[in-house]
């Protein structure tokens, strides 16, 4: 009797070990972050562009409007290619367009915006970097569309027409 | 007298190393286990990448707010989810990682058991 349970045992092992790997197989092993949505947006208070002043999260975000943060940087290429598509954005009257100036200096943040138009209604500076981590994010260019003071979408990387489409039917 | 001296001299020496390798250590222990997700395969400590940088400035804060280690990593964790930490906790996508070692030391064991201990 144990004689033959023997052999059943390993073709039970072999089985398994079959169906780990090949389960495995089929997955991609390219890492494509997680999009951790319907998260809060963190409380934080924080220098403004521009402006001169402080200001803080409750501030900027109220309740019941729809909100795009774009984290951005004069020195990031793809944000110069998304930046039309923010400036028509920002002619929406749903939508409020705020920015985020990650590791980026005064100067060159107004020159970039001076060149290119502001579609921003206010700008968050993100000196070091925190902010935007508290955010979630993983670098520049990077948005959020938030409303109710949730994250509801975030899309990494710079917004093309499709993504633009997309957002125009979410803050229908 | 020269020993003493000496003695004064070495005994500072040694004070002043163990003040500069402390100054970081608990930074350096949380940012050891938390992955730079934007690098490959390199830890947050390990890296100087724009994240990595902005995520140590991050957990030092932290520290400072008074967060225990394990705080910072359900903080992080919320953010970035599981794949941010080196020790991924236990739940249905980890259990096989996390039981498959147990369950084949059992089994092992009971095979050395049997064909060894009890054949006697």
């Amino acid at each position: 009797m144990k004689k033959k349970l023997i052999p059943y045992l390993i073709i039970l092992i072999f089985i398994i070990i079959f169906a780990v790997f090949y389960k495995s197989l089929k997955d991609t092993n390219i890492y494509t972050p997680e999009t951790k949505i319907n998260n809060d947006i963190p409380i934080f208070s924080a220098d403004l562009l521009l402006l001169n002043e402080n200001s803080t999260s409750t501030e900027i975000f109220e309740f019941d409007k729809f909100y795009l943060l774009n984290i951005w940087a004069s020195w990031c290429v793809p944000c110069r290619d998304e930046h039309p598509i923010l400036m028509s954005l920002s002619k929406n009257d749903k939508l409020t367009v705020i920015g985020m100036n990650y590791k980026d200096n005064k100067k060159n943040a107004k020159s970039f915006l001076d060149e290119l138009g502001n579609p921003y209604e206010k700008i968050i500076v993100d000196k070091n970097g925190t902010n935007s981590i508290e955010w979630g994010a993983y670098g520049v260019p990077e948005t959020f569309i938030i409303y109710n003071n949730k994250i509801i979408k975030k899309y990494i990387g710079p917004i093309n027409q499709e993504l633009l489409k997309e957002i125009q039917k979410i803050i229908k | 007298m020269k020993i003493l001296k000496n003695f004064i001299i070495i005994f500072l020496l040694l004070t002043f190393n163990n003040l500069y390798a402390n100054e970081n250590s608990e930074r350096n222990e949380i940012t050891k286990n938390l992955r730079c997700l934007i690098c490959q395969g390199q830890s947050v400590y390990d890296s100087d990448s724009d994240f990595a940088n902005s995520m140590k400035i991050l957990v030092d804060k932290k520290i400072g707010e008074g967060l225990s280690e394990k705080e910072i990593y359900i903080y992080f964790k919320e953010k970035y989810g599981d794949w941010i930490l080196y020790d991924p906790g236990l739940n249905k996508n980890t259990y096989l990682l996390w039981l498959l070692p147990i369950l084949i030391f059992l089994f092992g064991g009971a095979i050395i058991v049997k064909s060894f201990i009890l054949k006697k």
